[in-house]
């Protein structure tokens, strides 16, 4: 019984602890520059970080779905990801581009 | 500290929830699985429904959680090993919130606070979107991010509480929603020489730190290198006029 208590206290003081870490880093900037604000220098960069951001986020979706590069019409996040790009250009519109690729990674890999 | 809650509270019903919820819902969809999956996988890895929720509520990281529980699962249990890499994964927090700051500030501490506790690459990608459309908003931010956070919080314990008896949810396939909400906020950015070459230094190091470094470094990597390249490309083309 103790044990499993001792447990508890562990797994919660993990949980506390990756909540104080990750409000820092989220808060971090504005802390940083609340004296100063931002620099000019860092503005022009920081300008880009969201184009670079989402295609950070969406390149290694699609090309390496399962953990390893794969540059092939086997790789249903390709091609889907790919007419959805197409989609996207055209219309804009996240509905639409979210069924149409998903409809077309469902039909590739069935 | 109660003046900055007050105004808080009363600029509340300005929010503009149709608008909030027009372009939160279709990412709903991608974040219930991960959310179902983070319940499930938090009750395999020891945790307790409430515990596993608790974390979801109080750390609102999708990738940490995943990783902490990960760590847990393969018998790391030690404090400051699982901690420290959950401030390494989150540090790309910092990025983001650097690249908003200059709204932030104009921001009253608490909604300051407010908004960056709920700050994910998914809020953030929908505020950097509804800035490049129609301006900064601090209640939009305020109301996408404590939607999806709800959302975030409400999954994971519906999968920790029915962990028995539902399969695996990422297999659905569900989570290619989130990469296909980021491509259509991404596209109607690349409007001029320098953002496509933004994009393509960034997805070339996104793939080559993917294949290369553990965790989410790519992020870092590539959005640290391709926003330089993007201010230096701006700083040589002023020089040259």
């Amino acid at each position: 019984m103790k044990g499993e208590e001792e447990m508890n206290f562990k797994l919660i003081s993990i949980i506390i602890g990756m909540a104080l870490v990750t409000f820092i880093t989220r808060i971090g900037s504005q802390v940083i520059f609340t004296s100063t604000g931002i620099p000019a220098w860092l503005e022009k960069w920081l300008k880009h970080v969201p184009t670079a951001f989402l295609t950070a986020l969406i390149t290694p979706a699609i090309l390496l779905p399962k953990g390893y590069l794969d540059i092939s019409f086997n790789n249903s996040y390709l091609l889907a990801g790919i007419i959805a790009a197409f989609i996207a250009y055209k219309t804009k519109n996240v509905l639409t581009t979210i069924i149409i690729g998903m409809a077309v990674m469902i039909y590739v890999n069935n | 500290m109660d003046k900055n809650t007050s105004y808080t509270l009363r600029n509340w019903n300005t929010v503009i929830w149709k608008e909030v919820l027009k372009d939160c819902l279709p990412i709903t969809a991608g974040i219930i699985p991960f959310g179902l999956t983070c319940g499930i996988m938090g009750r395999t890895a020891g945790f307790s429904a409430f515990q596993i929720t608790f974390m979801s509520i109080i750390v609102f990281a999708g990738a940490a959680q995943f990783m902490a529980i990960a760590m847990m699962n393969s018998g790391i249990t030690n404090w400051g090993v699982i901690v420290f890499t959950t401030f390494l994964i989150n540090l790309r927090h910092l990025l983001m919130g650097a690249s908003l700051s200059s709204y932030l500030f104009k921001q009253p501490r608490t909604l300051q606070y407010l908004l960056a506790f709920s700050m994910t690459d998914e809020s953030y990608a929908l505020t950097i979107n509804r800035i490049e459309k129609k301006g900064y908003d601090a209640y939009y931010q305020l109301g996408a991010s404590y939607f999806l956070y709800i959302i975030w919080a409400f999954s994971t314990f519906l999968g920790a509480v029915l962990y028995h008896s539902i399969p695996n949810p990422l297999e659905w396939g569900l989570d290619f929603v989130i990469p296909l909400t980021f491509l259509v906020l991404l596209i109607p950015r690349l409007i001029n020489r320098t953002a496509l070459f933004v994009a393509l230094v960034s997805a070339l190091t996104a793939v080559l730190g993917a294949l290369h470094l553990p965790g989410k470094w790519y992020i870092i990597l590539a959005a640290v290198t391709a926003s330089i390249v993007g201010g230096l490309i701006e700083r040589g083309r002023r020089n040259e006029f």
